[in-house]
């Protein structure tokens, strides 16, 4: 009855030993050329364009002038605040997916006191209060889950995830209540003439302060999960929550102080967003950066100075594609497939870093 | 038996990353025959096999079947080729009955389980299985779930049937029982290969020897010409002595006393039952039970990792002679009240150490809260870790390397390495040595020693009695989570506690 099996298979997958760092980032490299290889043939078949027009209009589109440049850092810096915030849940391995929600509640937040309390506070009381306020906000947000999980061990991916629906609802709400004019569901620009609650220009730059908090947090967030005991500790739980209870660790606390100071950032961002940015607040303010935000973490393996390279990249990306649809007359989705492209092969190339594969001769191996 | 053998590998090589798990291997096995592949541990054994079962795929060599080369690029392919592997982990349904998990994954088109549990019956009289073929698997021990792996193997069509250490969880009169079965299959003209490190068993049951070392095939001799000896020295290449030096207890005071202690586990099933003993200082006290009979739960709750329904455990402070309560305390709590408790649990990489973390950082697993900076001290972990590479020859390419990546014996090395440095009282080791080379076990074994000479109460859970009779003062007996007998390591017969072992008790878990 043996099925006569003598054919060897046409390819087998064989684990890698550990790549040399140059190696694992020459595959990186290549991944990323081969993405736009494929992109160019995709763009002449779909367009009729040449492909270097267009990946000429991409990096203009990103970095094309000073104004562009600097919208571009400012994204960066707020993305990348965001990553920071979700990094010490996700080493611990609570996927927090509520980030977009705890933004938003932390720009809540700074509205609120820039609309209630800014005709009544002196910049040098109000400026720190709506830090203060809003990573409370933000924190507060995340406290309900991980409260959940620490006690009860529910699934915090879908708790988080379904706080970001509330958070969406009640911003709409407060949108109504103090949208200008009445009615009209929209804030508008608050305090325009006074610019009460407004984060201060430095040396005459309006973003520059964002992304000097964020480079400040970026650091002190890489020093925190590295050196400190927190750190050591967040990375005890998430390695093995037995391990950490066996050592004496006190998981329910590491859990919640963990989480808290994940909310406490996303409430960070939301001022960042809010008082630095848009000085206005919609549903959309977090605009997807909430979920971004998981890419640009797991991208960098949770580390957050390869996080300043991964949420690079991925503004770099999203900007350049808007440029495309706008200057070739192309809709957005076309961007889309782009962006969707050069991020599948950068994803895919962990794979051939980690396992190589062999084919029937023998000794043929792919990248 | 026909003179073309049932199996034959030529030339089989398999190398993951860096490490090569078998290198260049030849094995013959003829119908009809027991063939024992002998080995320590990570000599390849099992990743030979599983290129037979269509696990793994060799990256080198030639498999003939019947004299027919083959390939084999899934289990179906194996079991198209009537090869069936009894894996160490069962691989069974537990919300199945017996005959729902034998017949699972067989696609003839027909389901009739009634047939089909006729045709198991006969089978099962066939060989002398003794089973219950309507019980679930969760109600199983771990010899009947076996046997369900067996006669799963037999019903889907195998006469190559492959034992992974078919004896690791058995009492011996369990084992004595498998062998009889599988001394029937040979004479209806099955072949069998069984792994085991266990040398009395080799040359109980096997016609056959092959010996692996680092894998490398070494040689096969007829089981008739081998002893112990010969064994040994093939498959670790130099004699060994199989003495465990054992000194006579010092001084020994009652240093932990446990009495009366029940414990439920988070089902409501009740584990323990009744648990007294007391662990003298300056002696090694062995437990012995089938694995699952509560000897966790035991130690993690002595730990403070589980809390206990009822009774005491007490701690007599050798410092100031006070007599503390661990009942219902937290492991840090426990460490707080100046108890100096070492733990080596049975699960190493997934709770005692963190595979992903380097040595050093898995040092500072017991030391990092101290002080009070609000940052890590890696100097002292870090002299720790050195320290333990050379005093205990862990081999590894430096004290940054993640124990995930060390070998087996290596990672214990680590582990039994940072539990005795902080100089404990009471040291608590389940299963050191499991899976552990003669070698390595033997390091392990000598620690163990050295902490009982500088007067530290040692509980040494284990598994092989032979090691437990040449290694304990005194040796606690439990089955079903209930102490059936406390035996004088120095006149006890291995017999006697394989008796204790299945004695069965009254309020037996559910």
């Amino acid at each position: 009855m043996s099925k006569s099996v003598t054919k060897e298979p046409l390819m087998h997958i064989v684990k890698r030993d550990a790549l040399p760092n140059w190696h694992s980032w020459a595959i990186r490299i290549a991944a990323i050329v081969a993405s736009l290889l494929v992109c160019a043939l995709i763009i002449i078949f779909f367009t009729g364009e040449n492909p270097l027009n267009i990946y000429i209009t991409m990096i203009k589109g990103a970095v094309g002038s000073t104004r562009r440049v600097w919208s571009l850092m400012q994204n960066v810096a707020v993305l990348l605040c965001v990553s920071l915030a979700v990094t010490p849940a996700f080493r611990m391995k609570f996927w927090n997916l509520g980030a977009e929600g705890q933004v938003l509640i932390g720009g809540l937040a700074t509205t609120a006191c820039m609309i209630l309390l800014g005709s009544k506070l002196p910049p040098y009381i109000l400026i720190p209060m709506i830090f203060v306020v809003s990573m409370i906000a933000g924190a507060v947000w995340a406290l309900i889950p991980s409260v959940f999980k620490a006690i009860w061990n529910t699934n915090e991916t879908l708790f988080t995830l379904m706080m970001n629906y509330i958070a969406i609802q009640i911003v709409s709400y407060f949108a109504y209540v103090w949208s200008v004019p009445k009615g009209s569901g929209t804030i508008g620009v608050i305090n325009e003439p006074t610019k009460a609650g407004w984060l201060p220009d430095l040396f005459g730059q309006k973003y520059l302060i964002n992304i000097v908090i964020v480079a400040v947090l970026t650091v002190v967030i890489y020093i925190y999960l590295k050196y400190s005991k927190h750190g050591y500790e967040i990375s005890v739980v998430g390695e093995s929550e037995n391990t950490a209870k066996y050592i004496g660790i006190n998981v329910k606390k590491v859990i919640i102080r963990t989480v808290l100071l994940s909310g406490a950032l996303c409430g960070l961002t939301g001022v960042l967003l809010v008082s630095g940015t848009d000085h206005t607040l919609t549903k959309d303010t977090a605009a997807g950066r909430g979920f971004t935000a998981v890419m640009v973490s797991w991208l960098a393996k949770f580390n957050p100075l390869y996080m300043i390279l991964t949420s690079f990249l991925i503004v770099f990306l999203q900007k350049g594609a808007i440029e495309i649809a706008t200057v070739f007359g192309l809709n957005d989705s076309f961007s889309d497939i782009i962006t969707g492209i050069i991020i599948f092969f950068i994803i895919g190339s962990e794979f051939f870093i980690n396992y190589k594969v062999k084919f029937r001769n023998g000794k043929g191996e792919s990248k | 038996m026909s003179s073309i053998p049932a199996i034959e590998l030529k030339g089989i090589t398999k190398v993951f990353g860096h490490i090569v798990a078998n290198k260049d291997v030849d094995l013959v096995v003829m119908r009809g025959e027991i063939l024992s592949i002998l080995g320590e541990n990570g000599s390849g054994k099992t990743t030979l096999m599983n290129m037979l079962a269509g696990i793994y795929y060799p990256d080198e060599g030639h498999i003939f079947i019947d004299g027919k080369e083959v390939n084999i690029s899934s289990p179906k392919d194996a079991l198209d080729l009537k090869i069936g592997m009894i894996h160490q982990h069962f691989k069974l349904v537990d919300v199945f009955n017996a005959v729902e998990n034998i017949v699972l994954g067989i696609t003839d088109g027909k389901y009739d389980i009634k047939a089909s549990k006729k045709k198991i019956k006969e089978t099962c009289e066939k060989y002398g299985f003794e089973i219950d073929l309507e019980k679930k698997i969760y109600e199983m021990s771990v010899s009947e779930k076996q046997t369900v792996e067996i006669v799963k193997a037999l019903y889907k069509g195998a006469d190559i049937l492959i034992l992974d250490e078919p004896t690791a969880v058995l009492t011996p009169q369990e084992t004595q029982k498998l062998f009889n079965v599988l001394r029937k299959m040979r004479e209806d003209g099955k072949s069998i290969i069984i792994i085991t490190h266990k040398l009395h068993e080799v040359l109980e049951i096997s016609d056959r020897v092959s010996v692996l070392r680092k894998g490398e095939y070494i040689g096969t001799i007829n089981t008739a010409e081998a002893d112990e000896a010969t064994l040994t020295e093939m498959m670790v290449g130099a004699k060994i002595s199989l003495d465990i030096e054992r000194s006579e207890p010092q001084n020994s005071v009652d240093r932990l006393i446990v009495k009366g202690v029940d414990l439920y586990s988070k089902e409501g099933v009740q584990v323990l039952h009744d648990i007294s003993f007391t662990a003298k200082s300056g002696e090694i006290l062995g437990i012995a039970g089938i694995s699952g009979s509560g000897q966790r739960e035991l130690l993690e709750a002595i730990a403070g990792l589980q809390k206990i329904s009822g009774g005491e455990i007490l701690y007599n402070n050798p410092k100031t002679n006070a007599q503390e309560d661990l009942k219902d305390k937290t492991p840090m709590q426990i460490r707080n009240l100046g108890v100096r408790l070492s733990f080596v649990p049975e699960d190493r990489l997934g709770m005692g150490l963190v595979g992903n973390m380097d040595i050093i950082d898995n040092m500072m697993l017991r030391s990092y809260k101290k002080g009070k900076s609000v940052f890590l001290e890696r100097k002292k972990p870090k002299e720790l870790a050195n320290k333990i590479i050379d005093d205990l020859q862990v081999v590894t390419p430096d004290a940054k390397t993640p124990v995930r990546k060390l070998s087996g014996g290596n990672v214990q090395k680590v582990l039994v390495g940072r539990e005795i440095a902080s100089s404990p009282t009471v040291l608590m080791a389940a299963y050191p040595v499991r899976g552990l080379d003669i070698n390595s076990s033997y390091t392990i074994y000598n620690l163990l020693n050295e902490q009982k000479e500088k007067g530290v109460a040692v509980i040494f859970v284990g598994e092989d009695l032979d090691v437990l009779i040449e290694l304990c003062d005194r040796i606690l007996v439990i089955c079903g989570g209930a102490v059936t007998g406390i035996v004088d390591g120095r006149t006890a017969k291995k017999e006697e506690i394989g008796l204790l072992m299945t004695k069965g008790h009254g309020g037996e878990a559910k």
